[in-house]
């Protein structure tokens, strides 16, 4: 699936730049906190002075879980279980930024280490497989060579 | 004396914890709150004053067509896990500010099985975060616990001690809902829910009812053998940097948790130190949370847990007894009910009547605490 034919699962949440998927996060023009989704104001300083910010794509693993249960659905895309497979979530540590949580492509405990490095990826999204659309995901950053 | 009077509670009633089909939400608080009445001595239309809630089982003033219609002033609580919590603050602050003479608190609950599926347009959360299946209190508490491990140097068998603690005090609670005993080994190899907690570490959702009946002044002197002071209760919302259930994101710049901050203005505004605390009341949504919030409360130093809990000291004979009732893990989590039930415990241990699982003297001084989403919390502080 070419990058430029995937639809993001939701507007704004991430963009398509130079060939590569950015998360869109905001930052405050006051007081500096970055944060994601972005939003319309500063959850520190309440400052309506926010900008659009292209978040890095790479980061570490700050922690991390396996989902191996179905989520009930909705609000879970997936309402069958027993197509359900279980998957990686973590919280990724963007250096200097913020704490992005998301799915991630691997769901073995083996695999997954606090303080790994991380990078960005479309996926697509669960229950919408075929449908061209996307979620944002981290894959281990040594994956992301081949 | 100070300007501010003091508040005691002088009836607690409790309708069982678990599964109870047929039996409406409403119909259980109804059950409590006369178990608690007859407990006082008081009659209903003596109190002057009630609050209480449920997340999901009605609005709590409906319960007065079933005790009697007296015009008394009633406000509903809908607060998250803090709704019992949150009602119990209401009305200590009702009677401390003398605007009431008794109150009655009521908090219950009726949830179907499985995991919560809150919605996350209710949480401020685009839909693509329920969608992409982020959207599960288990998930935090697994992340949360999973970095405190390796950042304090927690075993996961020290997880399944608090569990099997939980389940063998639940079993001497006729109220509660898991009433058989676990070995340690049962719940580490019980089906892994998500890592690093398996099934049993997990509570689940369930049903029950609390009520307490609040005095002052006079009235409290009236009864002044079995009233248990309630010494403070405070609650606190999240601060930015806080980590909490379902955020997209969280700040690098870390802040204390809205625990660490209704326990320290808890323990300020009663006088009392975490170190007098003779039992405690934790919410253990699962294991994890009863190991943070050992700490987060105040009551012993980040990573001191593994070695309290390992060394025994957190069970019924110990030196600091933790959820002697099964907590949440044995109990179930019915969310309005959950904090006043920590307060029943605490209540029933410190009159000396918890029976089988009573605890040992000293116990002068009793502490709880509850926390829920998306960051709120609630203590108090509470003594002979």
């Amino acid at each position: 699936m070419s990058l430029a034919a995937a639809k993001p699962i939701a507007e704004g949440l991430f963009v398509h730049a130079g060939g590569e998927v950015r998360l869109l996060g905001s930052q405050c023009g006051q007081c500096g906190v970055v944060t994601f989704p972005k939003q319309a104001s500063c959850p520190r300083c309440t400052s309506l002075d926010v900008s659009d910010r292209l978040l890095s794509r790479q980061g570490t693993l700050w922690s991390w879980t396996i989902q191996c249960f179905p989520p009930k659905s909705p609000p879970y895309a997936l309402d069958d279980p027993d197509a359900f497979e279980p998957f990686g979530v973590g919280y990724v540590e963007l250096p200097g930024e913020v704490r992005v949580e998301a799915l991630l492509t691997i769901a073995d405990p083996e695999k997954l280490r606090i303080g790994m490095r991380m990078e960005l990826t479309p996926i697509p999204a669960p229950g919408a497989e075929g449908s061209g659309v996307v979620t944002y995901a981290f894959q281990p950053a040594d994956e992301a060579i081949s | 004396m100070t300007g501010v009077e003091d508040v005691g509670i002088i009836g607690i009633g409790i309708h069982p914890f678990g599964r109870h089909p047929g039996v409406p939400g409403l119909e259980m608080a109804a059950v409590a709150a006369r178990s608690a009445l007859s407990d006082a001595g008081v009659r209903w239309e003596e109190i002057d004053f009630a609050a209480g809630g449920s997340d999901a089982a009605g609005n709590a003033d409906t319960t007065v067509a079933a005790l009697g219609l007296t015009g008394i002033p009633f406000i509903n609580v809908k607060n998250g896990c803090a709704t019992g919590g949150s009602a119990l603050t209401t009305a200590h602050a009702m009677l401390s500010a003398g605007a009431a003479d008794l109150a009655l608190v009521v908090g219950f609950d009726k949830h179907p099985p499985g995991a919560f599926n809150p919605l996350p347009e209710d949480w401020g959360l685009g839909s693509w975060y329920g969608e992409t299946g982020l959207m599960l209190t288990t998930q935090f508490f697994a992340m949360k616990i999973q970095r405190y491990m390796s950042e304090h140097a927690i075993s996961a068998s020290t997880l399944a001690k608090v569990a099997a603690k939980a389940f063998r005090n639940g079993a001497a609670n006729p109220n509660a809902w898991r009433r058989k005993p676990l070995s340690e080994q049962e719940i580490l190899s019980s089906r892994m829910l998500n890592h690093p907690l398996t099934q049993y570490m997990f509570c689940s959702p369930g049903e029950g009812a609390v009520a307490l009946v609040l005095a002052r002044g006079k009235r409290l002197r009236d009864s002044p053998q079995r009233t248990v002071y309630l010494r403070s209760v405070a609650f606190r919302t999240r601060k930015f940097g806080s980590f909490e259930v379902f955020s997209p994101s969280i700040p690098i710049q870390s802040a204390p948790s809205p625990t660490a901050e209704a326990a320290a203005a808890a323990f300020a505004q009663a006088g009392i130190g975490p170190d007098d605390v003779d039992i405690a009341q934790l919410q253990d949504t699962e294991s994890g949370a009863e190991v943070m919030h050992l700490a987060e409360t105040g009551l012993c130093q980040h990573g001191e847990q593994e070695l309290l809990i390992q060394s025994g000291a957190t069970e019924i004979a110990g030196r600091l007894p933790v959820n002697t009732d099964g907590g949440c893990l044995a109990n179930g989590e019915p969310i309005g009910a959950s904090g006043l039930r920590q307060v029943h415990e605490i209540v029933l241990q410190l009159r000396g009547e918890a029976g089988a699982r009573q605890t040992p003297e000293p116990r002068r001084v009793g502490f709880t605490q509850v926390y829920g989403a998306p960051g709120v919390s609630a203590c108090a502080v509470l003594s002979r």
